[in-house]
């Protein structure tokens, strides 16, 4: 084997859910601690 | 027969390999698919991307189209090679093209999160400080109850159907007007119990003025707390001074440690800055986490490129090995079954934010607003001060439209050097105010922060491929 898989988000799939607001808004400025977006869970998966 | 569709792929934009230590890695951009590759695979990637001949290509073609590949690995490896590849194009992991770019349209901007400038006073004197040592090159003024509570009427009133507000007690040092923070979670509180939505605070202090009145108050009324240092003494000490120019290491490491140890460790980070004179930083993680402190994050510093303490452009090789490194330190501290946090590794690689929120980003001037302490608004708190970024009042609310508007379509499809960037969906096009600081344009992303962003979620990326495949074992 020369590829192994090992995350699949269908982050393209996420665009028909989500916008929802449930997530906390997050700075990228480096002077408060939440500069990459992605650093956040998504919520609306935790509440289910 | 299998195709292999490479037509469409942007190979900048939609594909991104690298090594990490000991690890050949494959982001699916548009997916946000990772794959562990091997040499053979990487060579045949290698091949594909520099001939534009290999557009669509069949277990017929593909061999005549990889001549270079299959000299160097052979007929049989480069067919198994492509094989995988076609199947991983078929089940939607790899080779997606950006299908949301050409129609995506932002949503209506509904207000969220306010960073209040409780105090633009502060006891400390940070030499790297933005805030100027706390006024933000105005007065220097505590916020009143009345500008408070109007605050949070315009976050109540703004918000719509978000079923959450979040605010930030921020300063200067927003100990420094405690007793305004104590009104105003009652106040929120009582706003949020009777709208039906929930309300939460973070606090972000330099520490200097935690006492156990003020540590009881903040846990019990559970605010997620940021409490400064910058890690080993000689490097906190040589940034982060008293107003008399004193270090303030010895001082503050005993209450954040003490602060921490009493709230079980449950809601907190200890955040430090490291700059140009610091480029070892991983030792300073290292120091945090010898000092008891379990959740960590470390920035680079925001700083005009005149300063010496300003991270330079031929610091970025540095600073690329140096989170090579601190990946390495925290895999062997969690094998060690001493495992920390380090916030930028923290990245939720398996589903994370939906591609809406990685678009919309950090919200600044739409979901996400600054008051100062006069009741003035801005995008957001690093551009307090910078009048032509006034946006509004609390008494009127958002009073400027177009600059608001300039916000809401300051997303990554918008920003040119953004468009082809791989990272685009994990970094929503960098931080607007510092893209305004280098650049003089918030469309501009600021070349060092997003030569260091890149690098950074390499290594989170790596992190998360290495956790994964412990937890496989």
């Amino acid at each position: 084997m020369h590829i192994r898989t090992v995350f699949t988000p269908r982050l393209q799939d996420s665009v028909k859910v989500g916008g929802c607001g449930n997530c906390h808004v997050s700075c990228q400025s480096a002077c408060k601690t939440s500069i990459t977006v992605s650093n956040q869970p998504c919520e609306r998966k935790e509440k289910k | 027969m299998k195709t292999l569709n490479l037509s469409k792929v942007d190979w900048q934009g939609d594909i991104h390999w690298f090594k990490y230590n000991d690890l050949n890695l494959l982001l699916d951009v548009n997916s946000g698919s990772i794959h562990i590759i091997d040499e053979a695979l990487e060579t045949v990637l290698k091949e594909l991307k520099t001939n534009n001949e290999c557009t669509v290509l069949n277990e017929d073609s593909w061999l005549n189209a990889l001549p270079r590949s299959t000299n160097l690995l052979g007929a049989e490896t480069v067919n198994e090679v492509c094989q995988e590849l076609a199947a991983k194009q078929q089940e939607g992991t790899l080779f997606n093209e950006d299908i949301v770019g050409k129609s995506y349209c932002p949503p209506k901007p509904t207000l969220q999160a306010l960073c209040l400038h409780v105090a633009h006073e502060c006891n400390m004197c940070c030499r790297y400080c933005f805030a100027d040592g706390g006024p933000f090159g105005g007065e220097r003024g505590l916020m009143s109850k009345e500008v408070g509570k109007k605050a949070l009427d315009l976050l109540f009133n703004e918000s719509g159907n978000r079923p959450r507000v979040e605010v930030d007690f921020f300063g200067g040092e927003p100990l420094l007007n405690f007793d305004l923070v104590r009104e105003l979670v009652r106040y929120g509180r009582a706003k949020a119990a009777a709208t039906g939505k929930k309300i939460s605070f973070t606090l972000t202090t330099n520490g200097l003025g935690l006492n156990s009145e003020i540590e009881k108050y903040l846990i019990d009324n559970k605010i997620s707390v940021i409490l400064s240092l910058d890690g080993r003494q000689q490097v906190h000490d040589f940034n982060r001074k008293d107003i008399r120019g004193q270090g303030t290491y010895e001082r503050i490491v005993p209450k954040e440690q003490h602060f921490v140890e009493l709230q079980n460790h449950e809601d907190y980070w200890v955040r430090g800055t490291y700059t140009h004179q610091n480029l070892d930083f991983a030792s300073d993680i290292l120091h945090m986490v010898e000092l008891g402190f379990r959740y960590l994050s470390l920035e680079p510093v925001v700083a005009a490129p005149e300063m010496e303490y300003a991270i330079k452009e031929e610091d970025l090789p540095i600073i690329a090995k140096e989170y090579q490194r601190l990946a390495k330190v925290y895999l062997e501290a969690t094998e060690k079954g001493q495992p920390f946090s380090f916030f930028h590794f923290n990245i939720d690689a398996a589903t994370g934010p939906c591609l809406i929120k990685r678009l919309t980003g950090c919200g600044a001037g739409t979901n996400y607003l600054a008051v100062t302490p006069m009741g003035e608004l801005y995008p957001c708190h690093q551009l307090v001060g910078k009048k032509d970024y006034c946006i509004g009042n609390v008494n009127e609310g958002i009073t400027n439209d177009d600059l608001r508007q300039k916000f809401l379509n300051a997303y990554v499809y918008n920003q040119e050097e953004c468009i082809h960037c791989w990272a685009r969906f994990y970094c929503s096009g960098g931080c607007k105010a510092g893209n305004l600081a280098s650049n003089g344009d918030i469309l501009k992303p600021a070349k060092i922060s997003c030569a260091i962003q890149k690098m950074r979620l390499e290594a989170a990326i790596y992190v998360q491929v290495k956790e994964w495949m412990k937890n496989c074992q």
